[in-house]
């Protein structure tokens, strides 16, 4: 994270980080998650479920921030995101760095 | 349970059919009317905008007939008694819903106050041609029970019975008036709240987690959950199984919809219900409903004067049908008389039932007005000659 | 491999009944009939987290649907729910609503149930402001049937009774609703999920006629037919066309084929509903005589 100063309460930040679950046998490979994601935390993978659908396979789990996009947009009710409490990730405070 | 005093207005009143209809609803609890006007029936809908702001119901006008049978489905469900009141053209337009109703197994009255048909036809003359559409009138197969009251009195009291019979075999029921019985007016004696009985909704008390909605007992008939009682239930017009989930297969078609007909059928000696004079020992039975009825009596007793020895049959409840009686009677008997203001449509029925045993004849009436008692007499005295 | 901290994602063991918006649905019907990319499982996800926000007792909220793929949701949502027939959930949830007032009713059906056979009914609850939380579920045209022209259908389109495209006008609901008099109007797309749990969040509190559209793409039928690509690149077109505004005249919001989506709250307005108007003129001219007793008979009985 880049600021132009260290903020007075860069200590306390936290970036929320999520738990992603998914639920790969009720998946139908529409693609949503993974198009709308704002951290690019998901790709389609080669694997198939039962029904022949691609689900989504998270790529970048470390990236996810919580914000349920994915878990309000997924017409299958086939993904979701738990809350993990993690501890402040300090940010680079400084000009430029 | 009793009746609720607030909707019985007790006492000796002189009412005309239609309004009748409406002070038995109100005695029967009824507390929510969705209707549409149409001639003859409209003097009912009318006399319930008026009653029912003083009474506790919700008199709702709606935009057309459909809207008016959705309604009241709907108003049955969030736990009011229901009734609309239409006539030919209303009730044709309220089919596919009745069906709802019946799939739904869901309590309600409909009203019809018949008229001359068919399509817009006669619109203030009476006719009762849609006998055999308020049996058969929607698709598929399910059963109804219909009342056909011959006075304003009996349109009071059959319309309490018809919401008995409602809750207590959850079904809609139609009350078959015709424009005459709808028009006249009459005395009624309606009795205190106390003395009428009333057949409680049979709701489940079962288990939040445990409930059914369409498992049944002996009686075939299951109980009901309404909306808001914590249930959570899911019903369907689709061909569903004991959850309210809808199952497409033969299986579960074979599981329910036999016993949505059995359920009346089997029933039926605790709903058919009819009128018997003078038949031991007759020879012509005549057989009618409603206005007829009441015209039918001048041709019997200008057939006794003629020495023919002729009974009477009146259907007082019209469906299910009083197949048992009719067959018994038919072995017995040389003729029915059908007497109706149509071209023959209980008719079929009382000659099914008679199965050949004895003769069965119509005295028929396109629409418009009453029979010519010499008319019927003619045909009973066909009846008389028969060998 | 994930650096220190960071879990990796949980995949497939999960059983569904996990998921956090299942007591809202009925998991022992899942997975739902919709097809992929379908957008009426995002809407129902989005009323699901409405509903999930809401400081109600959810036993008195019911939901009646009519005929069509959008009908089934009521199907799916596990609140007292009612599959009514085609064309008819209005008029249904309006004697439910007048029979309990209680019960928050939402209708939850699709374009052509709501629109063709069902406008006359849809106007009328507009103008009386029946006090009914109306989700209109669009994806322009008949999908349960086969893929058929809708009221709804924007000219030129092909559908498998416009083979030649549609020459049929179509109508903008949310003009309808607004002309007809209800309280709220608004339009999202199924891409708007954020926004469309608000203004179903919304509407669940308002009193009166509330109507959503929310668009949706049919992936299977409408998006096939005029060669719009998926589901995914009908939301695609939803991102880079739709154009949010608030307050906008509905008459100025008719959607194009190929053209802009005009999406926002149109309308909030505080019209009293039909009980309302009927409670202060009856008790007007009734006075103490006036009676709107509890109208749910038997309930208490057995």
């Amino acid at each position: 994270m880049r600021f132009w100063r260290t903020p007075l309460d860069a200590d306390k930040m936290k970036v929320p980080r999520g738990e992603l679950h998914i639920i790969v046998e009720r998946c139908k490979g529409c693609g949503f998650c993974v198009e709308y994601c704002p951290r690019d935390v998901l790709e389609m993978s080669d694997e198939f479920n039962s029904k022949g659908y691609h689900p989504p396979k998270a790529v970048k789990p470390e990236n996810c921030v919580n914000c349920d996009l994915c878990e309000m947009i997924c017409p299958e009710f086939a993904i979701y995101c738990l809350t993990v409490e993690e501890e402040p990730v300090p940010a680079e405070g400084g000009q430029g760095s | 349970m009793k009746a609720d005093p607030t909707g019985v207005r007790t006492g000796t009143l002189y009412l005309d059919g239609d309004r009748a209809i409406a002070e038995g609803a109100m005695a029967a609890g009824c507390r929510f009317f969705a209707g549409y006007p149409i001639t003859p029936s409209t003097e009912c809908a009318e006399h319930i905008s008026e009653r029912f702001p003083e009474v506790g119901g919700i008199f709702i006008q709606m935009e057309d007939e459909i809207a008016s049978i959705a309604a009241i489905i709907g108003a049955s469900w969030g736990g009011a008694r229901s009734m609309t009141v239409t006539s030919g053209p209303g009730i044709s337009l309220m089919m596919e819903n009745i069906g709802l109703a019946a799939m739904l197994e869901t309590p309600c009255v409909v009203a019809n106050v018949q008229r001359g048909g068919p399509s817009t036809g006669l619109p203030t003359m009476v006719g009762q041609a849609d006998v055999m559409q308020a049996r058969w009138g929607s698709h598929g197969d399910y059963e109804i029970i219909a009342y056909a009251p011959q006075s304003p009195q009996e349109a009071f009291d059959f319309t309490v019975k018809a919401f008995n019979m409602a809750e207590k075999y959850r079904t809609p029921v139609i009350v078959l008036l015709d424009e005459c019985v709808g028009h006249m007016v009459e005395k009624v004696v309606i009795p205190p709240a106390d003395a009428i009985e009333l057949e409680p909704r049979r709701l489940t008390d079962a288990a939040k987690d445990e409930y059914l909605p369409y498992a049944y007992g002996d009686d075939l008939v299951p109980d009901m959950a309404i909306a808001g009682m914590g249930y959570r239930f899911h019903v369907t017009g689709l061909t569903h199984d004991e959850r309210g989930y809808p199952d497409m297969s033969v299986r579960c078609q074979e599981w329910l919809v036999p016993r949505l007909v059995a359920k009346i059928r089997e029933n039926a000696d605790d709903i058919v219900d009819f009128d018997e004079e003078d038949t031991d020992g007759a020879d012509v039975v005549v057989l009618s409903f409603g206005i007829s009825g009441r015209v039918s009596r001048m041709a019997i007793d200008l057939a006794r004067e003629k020495g023919i020895k002729v009974g009477f049959f009146r259907l007082r409840a019209i469906w299910p049908f009083p197949e048992k009686r009719i067959a018994e009677l038919a072995k017995k008997i040389k003729a029915f008389v059908v007497v109706e203001i149509n071209l023959g449509q209980i008719f079929y029925e009382v000659q099914r039932c008679a199965a050949g045993r004895c003769e069965t004849l119509l005295s028929p009436h396109a629409g418009g007005g009453v029979h010519d008692p010499e008319d019927i007499l003619k045909v009973i005295e066909k009846g008389a000659k028969v060998k | 491999m994930s650096p220190k901290g960071v879990p990796e994602a949980v995949i497939a063991a999960v059983s569904a009944e996990e998921h956090p918006i299942a007591p809202f649905l009925r998991m022992d019907r899942m997975p739902h009939i919709w097809c992929s990319t379908c957008g009426i499982g995002t809407a129902v996800k989005a009323l699901a987290a409405a509903l999930e926000k809401l400081d109600t007792d959810l036993d008195k909220v019911s939901i009646v649907s009519g005929i069509g793929c959008t009908g089934r949701v009521a199907g799916y949502v596990r609140l007292d729910s009612f599959h009514t027939t085609h064309g008819r959930p209005i008029p249904f949830a309006t004697g439910l609503k007048l029979a309990n007032p209680e019960l928050t009713v939402i209708v939850f059906s699709g374009d052509g149930d709501l629109a063709a056979i069902g406008g006359n009914h849809f106007i009328h609850a507009a103008r009386r402001n029946m006090d009914l939380k109306v989700i209109c579920v669009n994806n322009f045209i008949y999908g349960m049937t086969g893929g058929q022209v809708a009221p709804t259908t924007p000219l030129n389109a092909l559908t498998s009774t416009t083979p030649y495209g549609n020459a049929d006008p179509p109508f903008n609901l949310c003009h309808l609703a607004a002309a007809c008099g209800a309280n709220y109007v608004a339009r999202w797309t199924a891409l708007h999920v954020r926004r469309l749990t608000k203004a179903f969040g919304e509407i669940l509190v308002k009193p009166g006629f509330c109507f959503v559209e929310v668009i949706t793409p049919c992936s299977t039928l409408y998006a096939r037919k005029n060669r719009l690509g998926t589901g995914l690149d009908i939301m695609k077109y939803y991102h880079d066309n739709t154009v949010i505004e608030h307050g906008a005249d509905p008459a100025d919001t008719d959607i194009v084929f190929g053209g802009p989506i005009i999406c926002g709250k149109f309308v909030e307005r505080d019209r009293p509903t039909w009980l309302e108007y009927q409670d202060r003129h009856l008790g007007e001219i009734l006075g103490d005589k006036y009676y709107r007793g509890k109208v749910v008979q038997g309930a208490s009985e057995r």
